[in-house]
C-alpha cells in the first residue's frame, strides 16, 4: 500500500457487479411480469430491488473500505469525479426529453390541434370548435381524463422552491464547515438539508393528494396531467435518491470518515443534490409558472 | 430539360445494367418519372444528385486506385512524407460545400411546390385503417373503401399470381386528369403512409392530425403504389391504386356513386 | 492482498479456464474480449434473423413465416445488430485498445467496467425470450414507433425494460471511457497526440452519454402511455404520435454515427501502417469528427420528412443534413491522400480497410440523395433505405470491426493468422456483401417498401440476387471464426511491432499484450 500514492488502483475481481446484474435483472422481470397483470411479478420485483440495495452496500461498502485504507490516489479521485459529473450529464439528458416532450406539447401539438399554424385542416375536419388552452384545458380534444384544475405556482410549489434553494445554502455551508474542519457545523448543515429534503418531499405528497383528491387533477389528465406528473414526479424520485445519499454521507461524516481536504464521496452527494435543485428550478418555471 | 431527362434514363439504366448484368434489365430498377409535374422534377433531382455521385466516386475512388496501383511497395516506391496542406484541405471542404449548395437550390424549389395546397380542384380524405384505405370526396359526396383484392390463395401459392399480384384492390380512387386534387390524409389506429410513386406523393397518415398533400395528373391511366409505414401484420397487403380520367368520365363516375347527404356535412370547406 | 497495478505483486491473471475470472474480472484486456465474444455470438443470432427475412423475402408469396413473425424478425434483427453486435464490439475494441494506445494500466474504472458488460447477457436474454411470449417478440420496427408498438403483447414491457438495461450499460462504458481517456493518458500524451481510435471514441463516448438517456426517456413514455393513461402520443389527450418519433431520432440519429465513428478511428490506425505514411491532416480529421458529431444533434428529423413537418422544419433538417457530406468527406478525402505516394502492402487489415473506404462512401452517397426532402418522399421507407443503411452499416461498421480485429489479433492473442484465409475472408465479403445488398438499390427505387414479407412479381429477381447474397455472406463470416480461433491456437509468432511500421503504444509492448498494460507510463516522443 505504500505505493498508492504512484500507482494507479486497479481492484481485484468483485462479485459486485454481476450480483448487480442479476439484481436488476430480477427487478426489471419482476416489473415487466407486474404490469403484464401476473400476481407475482410485483413480489419478484421487490425481491429484486431487495437484491439491488445489498448490491449497493457491498459494492459501496467496498469502496469505502478502499478508499479508508488510502488505495485511492489522486487520480483515481479524478477518475470517480468524471465518472460522476457525466453521469450526471447523462441524467441532465434523461429530464431533457422530458422537458422536450412538455416544450413540443405546448408548442406544437396542441396549437396544431387547435388549428394553428399547419393544424388548420386537423382542426376543421376531426375536432371542429376545439381550442386548447394551457394550462387550464389542456387536456386535448378528447377532455382526457375529464376536468381539472391547473396547478398553481404559488402555493406549496413556491414553498418547495424555497425548501429545496434553502438546502443547496445548507448543504455549501456543511461543505465549507467540513473543509474548515468544523465537524459540528458538517453534521448540522448536512442534516438540514436532508431534513429539507424530507420536507420537499412531504409537501410534493401533499400537492399530489390535493391534485388527486380536488382538482381532478391526475397523471390521466390529457397532456397536461401527463407531463406534470411525470416531471415532477420523476424529480421527487431524484430528490428521493439524493436524500438518501446525502443520509448515508450524513451517517459517514458522523463516524468520520471525510477529510477536509479528501471528501469526494460528500462532493459527489452535493453535485447530485445540487443538480435536483437546478432541475427543479426548470420545472418551476416551465411547469408551473409560465 | 425533357432532353436531359432522356439523356439521364438511358444513362442510367446503361450504367446501372452494366453493373447488375443484363440478365436482369427486364425488371424496372429505377424510380419512375411518374405523371405529374413534381414527379417528373422529383425525377430529374433524383437523376442529377445520382450523377452528382457517381461523378465523385469515378473522381474519388479513381484517385485511390490510381494510388493503389503507382504506390504499391511492390513496385518500389519509397514512401513520401507529406502529412497536411492547408491549402489543399480548404480546397476539398469548399468544393464539395459548393457542390451541395447548388444541389439544394433546386431541391428548394420543389419542396416549396409540394407544400403549396391552395389553389385545389377538389378534394380527398383519406383514412388509414388496418389494413385497408377509406376514400372520402369532400365536395363531391362520394365515400368508401378501399382494400387489396388479390386472392388469398395466390398469396399462399396456391394459384398462379396475376399480372397485378397485391397491386390491386376492390375500389380504385377515381381522380379527374388535369385537376388539382388534395388529399387530406389521416388515420383511425397506427401510422400507415399513403404512396402513389407515379404521383411522388407519399404522406404519413397519423392519428388525429391531418396531413396534406396534392397532385395534378397529366395523363390518365392507372397508378398504384402501397402502405409504406409499418401498420402491423398486413402492412405489406394494403395497397393504393388510382385511376386517372378525364374530367367528363370523372363526372360521370361521381354521378353514379355520390351520396349526396355526405357532401353537405363539409359545405364549408369547399369555399 | 488487493491488487494494485502498477509493478506489483500479484499480476497474474487466473487461468482461462476458470468461470470466476470471466464473472468477476475487472482487467480491461478480459473485458474486451468479453465483449467482442458477445457481440460475435449475437452477430450469429442476427444474422440467423436477417436469413429469416431474406428466406422469406427469397420468392413472391408467403411461404415460410407469419408475417407477424416476420415483422418480429424485422425488429430484432435490427435491435440485435445494433445494441448486441456493432456497439458491444466497439466498446470491446475500446477496452482492449484504449488503456494500451494512451499508456494507461487500465481503464479508469474497473469494476463498473466488469458491470457494464455483464449488463449484456442479461439484458439480451430478457430481450429474446419475448419471441416466445404471448403475442409474439416487438414487431413494430426497431424504431418502437407509437400506436403500433402500443399494439405489442406481453413482450412490451420485456423490450422496453431490456433496452433501459442496455442503455444503463452503455452509459456506463462511455463514461469509462470519457474517464479513461481525459484521466489515464500518460504524462506527454497530449489531447492532440492521442491516436485517432481514442479520438473517434471519445467523441463517440459523448454522442452516448448525451443521447442513450433520451431513448429511455422516450421508451419510459411508451410504457407509461401503454400502462399508466399518460397521453404523450395521444392527440385525443393533446399529445402527438409524432412527438415519438422526434425523441427517437434526436436519440437515433446520433446513434448511427455512434455506430460510424470509431470504424473511421479503425480505418484511420490501418491505412497509415500499410501506406508507410503518417495519417493525412491529423487535426482536420480530429475537428472533422468534432463536426460529424455536432451535426449529428441537429439533422434528426430528415428521418421524417413524411410525417408532414411544417416546410421550414423540412428545408432546416434537409440543409443540416446535407452538410455532413463535407466533414465526412474531409475524412475520405484524408484517408486517400495518405496513401497517395505511399508504399502500399495490402494485407488483411488493409484489404478490409479500403473496402469499407469505398464502400462506405457509396452509402453515404445514397445518403446524400436521402437528405434531399423532395426526393427523400419517393425513397423513404423503401428499400432504397435499407440498402443505404446497410451499406454504411455491414461493409461500413462491421468491415471496420473485421479490419481493426485482424489487425490487433497478433497483438491481443501472440500469433498471426493465416494472410492465405484471410484475403478470401475478404474477398468473399466483398463480392457477396455487395450482391445482397446492391440490388435493394433497384427494388426500392421501383417502389418495393421496406418492412414487408411479400412483393410484386416485379421485384422477384432483384430479391433473389439478394437473398443468395446474404446466405454467401453469412456462411464467409464462419471462415472468419475458424481463422480466428487457429490464430489464437497456433500460428506463427509475432514479434512485439507485428506490422512494419505500426505507430502507437501498443506496439511497444510484447505480443501477446501482458495481463496489465503500463505498469509505469512509458515515456512518450
Ligand atoms: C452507420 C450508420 C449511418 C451513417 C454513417 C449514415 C450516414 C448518413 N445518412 Fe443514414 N441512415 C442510417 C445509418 C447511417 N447513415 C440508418 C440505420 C438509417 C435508417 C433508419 C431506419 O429508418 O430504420 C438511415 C437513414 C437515413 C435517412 C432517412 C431516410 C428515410 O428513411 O427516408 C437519411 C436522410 O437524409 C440519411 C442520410 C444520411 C446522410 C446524409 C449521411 C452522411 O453522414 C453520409 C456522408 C458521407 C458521404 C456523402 C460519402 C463520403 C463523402 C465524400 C466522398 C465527399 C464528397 C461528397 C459529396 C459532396 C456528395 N440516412
Ligand atoms: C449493424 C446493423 C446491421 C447489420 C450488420 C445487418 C446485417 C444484415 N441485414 Fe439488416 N437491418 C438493420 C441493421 C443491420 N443489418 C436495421 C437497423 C434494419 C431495419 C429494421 C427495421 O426496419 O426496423 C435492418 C433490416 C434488414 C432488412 C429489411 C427487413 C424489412 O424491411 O423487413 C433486411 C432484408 O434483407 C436485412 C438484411 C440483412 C442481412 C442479410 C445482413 C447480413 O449482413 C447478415 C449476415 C450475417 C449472418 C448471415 C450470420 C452469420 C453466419 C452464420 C450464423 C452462419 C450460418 C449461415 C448460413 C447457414 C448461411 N436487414
Ligand atoms: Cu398501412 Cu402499412
Ligand atoms: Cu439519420
Amino acid at each position: 500500500m505504500a505505493q498508492a500514492e504512484n500507482s494507479y488502483y486497479v481492484p481485484h475481481g468483485s462479485h459486485w457487479p454481476i450480483f448487480g446484474s442479476v439484481a436488476v435483472c430480477t427487478l426489471l422481470v419482476g416489473m415487466a411480469n407486474y404490469l403484464n397483470g401476473t400476481s407475482w411479478g410485483g413480489n419478484m420485483a421487490l425481491v429484486g430491488f431487495g437484491l439491488l440495495v445489498i448490491m449497493l452496500f457491498g459494492w459501496f461498502g467496498t469502496v469505502v473500505k478502499e478508499s479508508r485504507a488510502g488505495l485511492y490516489n489522486t487520480q483515481v479521485d479524478v477518475s470517480f469525479r468524471w465518472g460522476m459529473f457525466w453521469f450526471i450529464f447523462s441524467e441532465v439528458m434523461f429530464f431533457a426529453a422530458f422537458f422536450g416532450a412538455l416544450f413540443y406539447a405546448r408548442n406544437y401539438s396542441l396549437p396544431w390541434l387547435s388549428g394553428e399554424g399547419s393544424g388548420a385542416m386537423t382542426n376543421m375536419f376531426l375536432y371542429e370548435g376545439f381550442e386548447a388552452s394551457w394550462p387550464s384545458a389542456a387536456n386535448g380534444p378528447g377532455n382526457v381524463g375529464g376536468e381539472y384544475k391547473p396547478m398553481g405556482a404559488w402555493g406549496l410549489p413556491a414553498i418547495n422552491t424555497a425548501l429545496l434553494l434553502s438546502s443547496g445554502v445548507t448543504l455549501t455551508w456543511a461543505h465549507h464547515a467540513l473543509k474548515a474542519g468544523h465537524r459540528a457545523q458538517l453534521i448540522i448543515g448536512l442534516f438540514l438539508t436532508v431534513a429539507l429534503g424530507a420536507i420537499f418531499m412531504a409537501c410534493q405528497v401533499l400537492e399530489y393528494k390535493e391534485a388527486y383528491e380536488h382538482y381532478g387533477l391526475t397523471l390521466g389528465s390529457g397532456i397536461y396531467g401527463t407531463t406534470f406528473f411525470m416531471l415532477t414526479g420523476f424529480h421527487g424520485f431524484h430528490v428521493t435518491i439524493g436524500a438518501i445519499i446525502l443520509a448515508v454521507i450524513l451517517f459517514r461524516c458522523m463516524s468520520g470518515h471525510f477529510s477536509s481536504d479528501n471528501h469526494f464521496g460528500f462532493e459527489a452527494a452535493a453535485w447530485y443534490w445540487h443538480f435536483v435543485d437546478v432541475v427543479w428550478l426548470g420545472l418551476f418555471v416551465f411547469v408551473y409558472l409560465v | 430539360m425533357f432532353a436531359i431527362k432522356r439523356l439521364n434514363a438511358w444513362l442510367g439504366l446503361a450504367f446501372i445494367s452494366v453493373v447488375s448484368g443484363s440478365a436482369f434489365a427486364g425488371q424496372p430498377m429505377n424510380m419512375t418519372p411518374g405523371v405529374t409535374d413534381i414527379s417528373a422534377e422529383v425525377y430529374d433531382m433524383h437523376m442529377i444528385a445520382f450523377w452528382l455521385c457517381v461523378v465523385i466516386a469515378v473522381v474519388v475512388f479513381g484517385a485511390m486506385f490510381y494510388s493503389i496501383f503507382a504506390h504499391r511497395k511492390s513496385r518500389g516506391v519509397t514512401p513520401a512524407t507529406f502529412h497536411e496542406s492547408t491549402t489543399i484541405e480548404a480546397i476539398w471542404t469548399i468544393i464539395p460545400f459548393v457542390v451541395l449548395i447548388a444541389l439544394s437550390i433546386p431541391a428548394t424549389k420543389t419542396l416549396i411546390d409540394m407544400y403549396d395546397t391552395s389553389d385545389y380542384d377538389l378534394t380527398v380524405k383519406i383514412t388509414g385503417y388496418q389494413w385497408l384505405w377509406h376514400y372520402e370526396y369532400v365536395e363531391d359526396g362520394v365515400d368508401f373503401h378501399s382494400k387489396l383484392q388479390t386472392s388469398i390463395s395466390q398469396i399462399n401459392n396456391d394459384e398462379e399470381k396475376g399480372e397485378n399480384y397485391l397491386l390491386e384492390v376492390d375500389n380504385e380512387l377515381v381522380i379527374p386528369v388535369g385537376k388539382k386534387v388534395r388529399f387530406l390524409i389521416t388515420s383511425n389506429d397506427v401510422i400507415h403512409a399513403w404512396w402513389v410513386p407515379d404521383l411522388a406523393v407519399k404522406k404519413d397518415a397519423v392519428p388525429g392530425f391531418i396531413n396534406e398533400a396534392w397532385a395534378r395528373v397529366n395523363e390518365p391511366g392507372i397508378y398504384r403504389g402501397q402502405c409504406a409505414e409499418l401498420c402491423g401484420r398486413h402492412h405489406g397487403f394494403m395497397p393504393v391504386v388510382v385511376r386517372a380520367v378525364p374530367e367528363a368520365e370523372y363526372r360521370q363516375w361521381v354521378a353514379a356513386n355520390a351520396k349526396p347527404e355526405s357532401a353537405t356535412e363539409y359545405a364549408v370547406v369547399s369555399q | 492482498m488487493s491488487t494494485v497495478a502498477a509493478g506489483d505483486h500479484h499480476d497474474h491473471p487466473e487461468s482461462p479456464y476458470s468461470i470466476k475470472r470471466w464473472l468477476f474480472t475487472t482487467n480491461h484486456k478480459d473485458i474486451g474480449t468479453l465483449y467482442l465474444w458477445f457481440s460475435f455470438i449475437m452477430f450469429l443470432i442476427g444474422g440467423v434473423m436477417a436469413l429469416v427475412i431474406r428466406t422469406e423475402l427469397f420468392q413472391p408469396g408467403l411461404q415460410f413465416v407469419d408475417p407477424q413473425f416476420f415483422n418480429s424478425m424485422t425488429t430484432m434483427h435490427a435491435i440485435m445488430m445494433i445494441f448486441g453486435v456493432v456497439m458491444p464490439a466497439f466498446t470491446g475494441l475500446a477496452n482492449w485498445l484504449i488503456p494500451m494506445m494512451i499508456g494507461a494500466p487500465d481503464m479508469a474504472l474497473p469494476r463498473m467496467n466488469n458491470w457494464s458488460f455483464w449488463i449484456l447477457p442479461f439484458a439480451f436474454a430478457m430481450m429474446l425470450s419475448t419471441l416466445f411470449m404471448d403475442g409474439g417478440g416487438p414487431a413494430g420496427g426497431w424504431t418502437l414507433y407509437p400506436p403500433l408498438t402500443l399494439q405489442t403483447g406481453d413482450a412490451l414491457p420485456f423490450v422496453i425494460l431490456s433496452m433501459h438495461f442496455m442503455g444503463l450499460s452503455s452509459i456506463m462504458g462511455a463514461i469509462n471511457v470519457v474517464a479513461t481517456v481525459l484521466n489515464m493518458r500518460a504524462p506527454g500524451m497530449t489531447l492532440m497526440k492521442m491516436p485517432l481510435f481514442v479520438w473517434t471514441w471519445l467523441i463517440t463516448a459523448y454522442l452516448l452519454i448525451a443521447v442513450m438517456p433520451v431513448l429511455a426517456g422516450g421508451i419510459t413514455m411508451l410504457l407509461t402511455d401503454k400502462y399508466f393513461g399518460t397521453s404523450f402520443f395521444n392527440a385525443a389527450g393533446g399529445g402527438d404520435p409524432v412527438m415519438f418519433q422526434h425523441i427517437f431520432w434526436f436519440f437515433g440519429h446520433p446513434e448511427v454515427y455512434i455506430l460510424i465513428l470509431p470504424s473511421f478511428g479503425v480505418v484511420s490506425s490501418i491505412i497509415p501502417t500499410f501506406a508507410r505514411k503518417p495519417l493525412f491532416g491529423y487535426a482536420s480529421m480530429v475537428y472533422a469528427t468534432g463536426a460529424i458529431a455536432f451535426l449529428s444533434f441537429i439533422v434528426w428529423a430528415h428521418h421524417m420528412f413524411t410525417v408532414g413537418m411544417p416546410l421550414a422544419g423540412e428545408l432546416f433538417f434537409m440543409f443540416a443534413t446535407m452538410l455532413i457530406a463535407v466533414p465526412t468527406g474531409v475524412k475520405v478525402f484524408n484517408w486517400i491522400a495518405t496513401m497517395w505516394r505511399g508504399s502500399m502492402t495490402f494485407e488483411t487489415p488493409m484489404l478490409f480497410a479500403l473496402g469499407f473506404i469505398v464502400m462506405f462512401s457509396i452509402g453515404g452517397f445514397s445518403g446524400l440523395m436521402l437528405a434531399l426532402a423532395p426526393v427523400d418522399f419517393q425513397y423513404h421507407d423503401t428499400y432504397f433505405v435499407v440498402a443505404h443503411f446497410h451499406y454504411v452499416l455491414v461493409p461500413g461498421s462491421i468491415f471496420a470491426i473485421i479490419a481493426a480485429v485482424y489487425y490487433w489479433l497478433p497483438k491481443w492473442c501472440g500469433n498471426m493468422y493465416s494472410e492465405g484465409l484471410g484475403k478470401t475472408h475478404f474477398w468473399l465479403s466483398t463480392i457477396f456483401v455487395n450482391l445482397t445488398f446492391f440490388p435493394m438499390h433497384f427494388v426500392g427505387l421501383a417502389g418495393m417498401p421496406r418492412r414487408i414479407p411479400d412483393y410484386a412479381l416485379q421485384f422477384s429477381d432483384y430479391n433473389m440476387m439478394a437473398t443468395i447474397g446474404a446466405f454467401g455472406f453469412g456462411l464467409s463470416q464462419l471462415l472468419f471464426l475458424v481463422l480466428v480461433i487457429k490464430a489464437i491456437r497456433s500460428g506463427n509468432k509475432a514479434t512485439s511491432q507485428v506490422w512494419e511500421d505500426a505507430e502507437g503504444l501498443e506496439w511497444t509492448l510484447p505480443s501477446p499484450a501482458p495481463y496489465h498494460s503500463f505498469s509505469t507510463p512509458p515515456a512518450i516522443k
